[in-house]
């Protein structure tokens, strides 16, 4: 795949499959999509061997665009890029962008065949001044 | 004291640490119910769970290597922010440590350990977070002062975080009103402080 990924990461697993569910209507297959949420145990939280797997799902030569919720996700998210290393962490990037709308609207500039800089700087517009 | 270069018992210190998570698990929760999201306590002991499971093979090596596993452990078990806090003190710290620490290689060690959440969080003294207990951990082991004193100076410093207003974390949303209550990792990072520093030197 061509495409930037998208990867969704919430502390509610609820969340980021519906999140997910959202992208998928705009942009179909086109895009490298992966989510994951929750911790061992069934309730809230983000963990970073899952973020892992999720960005590994979601791998595209062109980069993969994180978007997260609230700030647990974003530490273990900048823990799991640091954990995945070079040559790929300079690929990841971790969205300052409200999840829902940052990860449907990254997907829909992803789809169209964009940079993973110009897919981040979309869903950066979203973020709130 | 550790002047002496004493050989460490890893093992012990990491069972007395898990015991004292596991012992104050709930504790530690209701601190995180009331300015935080309430995971603190179970995130805190399925992490040092996972590090008791493996406490034999980590008493096995090395210990700048036994302490970046244990620091890696945590980062994959405890979740939520504490996870990659936790495990960035531990893995920064094994990076930094020497195998057989005199007092000043550890104090050097655990400075730059406490500089490494500081920059994973985004944060700094004095934002009711655990590296309020942190550094004035490590500025009572540089000073060369006893494990009593150090441990004492752990629990004043969670303390301290009372009166504090939040700046980074969830309780950082209640604003004024995160004010009045002890911070979770502040706690815990104290808890732990006295874990160790009692297993090496009874009171």
């Amino acid at each position: 795949m061509k495409n930037v990924g998208i990867v969704i990461v919430s502390h509610s697993p609820k969340v980021a499959e519906g999140t997910a569910d959202m992208v998928r209507q705009m942009v179909g297959e086109e895009v490298p999509l992966a989510w994951c949420g929750g911790n061992p145990e069934g309730g809230l939280g983000t963990q970073v061997g899952a973020i892992m797997e999720a960005i590994d799902k979601a791998w595209s030569e062109a980069g993969v665009a994180v978007l997260v919720d609230l700030g647990g996700a974003e530490t273990n998210s900048e823990m799991a890029v640091e954990m995945i290393g070079e040559p790929r962490a300079s690929r990841i990037v971790i969205c300052n962008a409200p999840i829902v709308e940052g990860a449907v609207m990254a997907a829909t500039e992803a789809s169209g065949g964009a940079s993973l800089r110009q897919v981040v700087a979309t869903a950066h517009e979203l973020a709130p001044a | 004291m550790m002047e002496a270069r004493t050989r460490i018992d890893l093992s012990a210190l990491i069972t007395a640490v898990a015991d004292t998570i596991a012992a104050h698990a709930d504790e530690l929760t209701a601190l995180d119910q009331a300015i935080g999201d309430g995971d603190h306590g179970l995130n805190m002991k399925r992490g040092f769970e996972a590090v008791r499971a493996e406490a034999a093979s980590l008493a096995e090596k090395p210990l700048p290597d036994a302490i970046k596993a244990i620091g890696t452990k945590l980062v994959m078990t405890v979740g939520g922010a504490s996870g990659p806090l936790f495990g960035t003190l531990f893995m920064a710290l094994g990076k930094e440590i020497s195998p057989e620490p005199s007092r000043a290689d550890f104090a050097a060690a655990l400075g730059k350990a406490n500089d490494a959440v500081a920059a994973r969080g985004k944060s700094q003294i004095g934002q009711k977070t655990m590296l309020d207990v942190l550094y004035p951990v490590h500025a009572a082991v540089a000073a060369g002062k006893s494990l009593r004193e150090i441990e004492a100076a752990a629990d004043e410093a969670a303390e301290a975080t009372k009166p504090m207003k939040a700046i980074r974390g969830r309780a950082s949303f209640l604003g004024e009103r995160s004010i009045g209550h002890v911070d979770a990792g502040a706690r815990s990072t104290a808890l732990i402080v006295r874990a160790i520093t009692e297993t090496l030197e009874p009171a």
